[in-house]
């Protein structure tokens, strides 16, 4: 009976302490975590989507909430007086959730460039999103209105050949932008002016 | 008592290294060793892992109820374990992301749990740290060497910090891409442990 007490107490104290001194070091490191992952997962991509920009979209980055969503969104003033903003959206790939980084002219509604940020794809085959400019090109100059599909299920863009899922994986995340734009414009405008 | 540390601090380095000698820890050692610098970044983790799970084993050794002693040293080193982890996170995010999912399976590397339960479950505090140290830099030695043979054999050049390489074998080398990928890491690992049978013979 003494034995079983003390397995009991030794074990639900060991687990109460490490769980509270790692909820501690959890607390302490996310603000430099969320930094990391700013600088090296979403600043590429913002960079080459804003190539022209007048200011630092990363550092004047606001929270904007609306309908029970909250969007990070860095927004920006291009070369040409344009002003734009960019947020992530996320869809389903052949490993894993991708990540696409999404520029959108504020004034026309249309796409100015997107770039994948963070994927689990398959080296050499899905990766081509992230690295082969010619398949995330497509959807420069697009209109938020337009039907982000596949085009073999009715919509306007050309899959990668032999990376069916990671083409449809992206697409995905496109149309969870365009969701997230139609529901949080209003908001952006209103913070941005 | 300082001739008895120094002797469980140098016995991980080579007469029971890790990888080599104890033959522990192969799945990461043979999945992080595609660069030297993979495996080295690897290895340090492993080793502060290493000291304070021993360190903090030793000190609860005569609370922990055997029956459930298992369980607590996995406690105790999954705990330091997500510690490192949100450093690397924090701290080293290049690392973190090549690393990726064998940071936390440093919790069921052999090499930490055996000298838990075989060493530190048994031993008072300082010879538990020399030997979590001893094991911990004998393993990187050994992944670094590891990746260093791989690295410079498959792929012609060789990293040891901060991405660049530290020196590139040059335009006539075809890399032999074969040991990089999965079954030159075991051939590696085999043609290494050969190697140190050979020198340990004499």
């Amino acid at each position: 009976m003494r034995e079983m007490l003390s397995m009991i107490v030794v074990l639900t104290i060991l687990t109460a302490v490490s769980g509270g001194l790692l909820a501690a070091v959890k607390v302490k490191t996310e603000p430099q975590i969320e930094e990391q992952v700013l600088k090296f997962q979403k600043a590429p991509a913002i960079e080459a989507i804003f190539a022209d920009a007048t200011n630092n979209p990363i550092q004047e980055r606001f929270n904007v909430k609306a309908e029970g969503i909250e969007l990070q969104v860095f927004p920006t003033t291009l070369a040409d007086g344009v002003k734009a903003v960019a947020f992530e959206a996320k869809g389903t790939g052949f490993g894993g959730p991708i990540g696409l980084m999404m520029g959108v002219n504020l004034d026309t509604d249309e796409i100015i460039a997107v770039r994948v940020t963070t994927h689990a794809e398959t080296p050499g085959i899905g990766t081509r999103a992230k690295e082969d400019l010619s398949f995330v090109g497509q959807f420069a100059g697009m209109s938020m209105a337009s039907n982000f599909g596949i085009k073999n299920q009715g919509g306007n863009i050309d899959a990668m050949s032999g990376a069916t899922v990671t083409s449809i994986g992206v697409s995905q995340a496109a149309v969870a932008a365009q969701d997230l734009y139609k529901k949080l414009k209003p908001e952006i405008v209103k913070q941005m002016n | 008592m300082a001739q008895s540390l120094v002797k469980e601090f140098t016995k991980g380095l080579w007469a029971e290294i890790p990888l080599f000698r104890l033959v522990l820890g192969l799945c990461p050692a043979l999945a992080v060793t595609k660069t030297c610098e993979n495996g080295i970044g690897m290895g340090v983790a492993t080793t502060f892992v290493l000291l304070f799970s021993n360190i903090l084993v030793s000190m609860l050794r005569n609370i922990i109820p055997t029956k459930v002693r298992i369980a607590c040293y996995i406690v105790i080193i999954a705990t330091f374990v997500t510690i490192v982890e949100f450093m690397m996170q924090a701290y080293m995010y290049e690392l973190f992301l090549k690393l990726g999912i064998f940071i936390p399976l440093i919790v069921v590397n052999c090499v930490v749990l055996g000298r838990a339960e075989a060493f530190a479950g048994k031993n008072t505090v300082l010879p538990s740290a020399a030997d979590g140290l001893g094991m911990g830099i004998g393993f990187t030695l050994a992944l670094a060497s590891l990746g260093a043979v791989r690295e410079l054999i498959g792929a012609g050049t060789l990293t040891v910090w901060g991405g660049t390489p530290l020196f590139t074998i040059g335009h006539g080398y075809i890399p032999f891409q074969f040991m990089v990928e999965a079954p030159g890491a075991f051939i590696g690992l085999g043609l290494m442990l050969c190697l140190m049978n050979l020198i340990g013979q004499k």
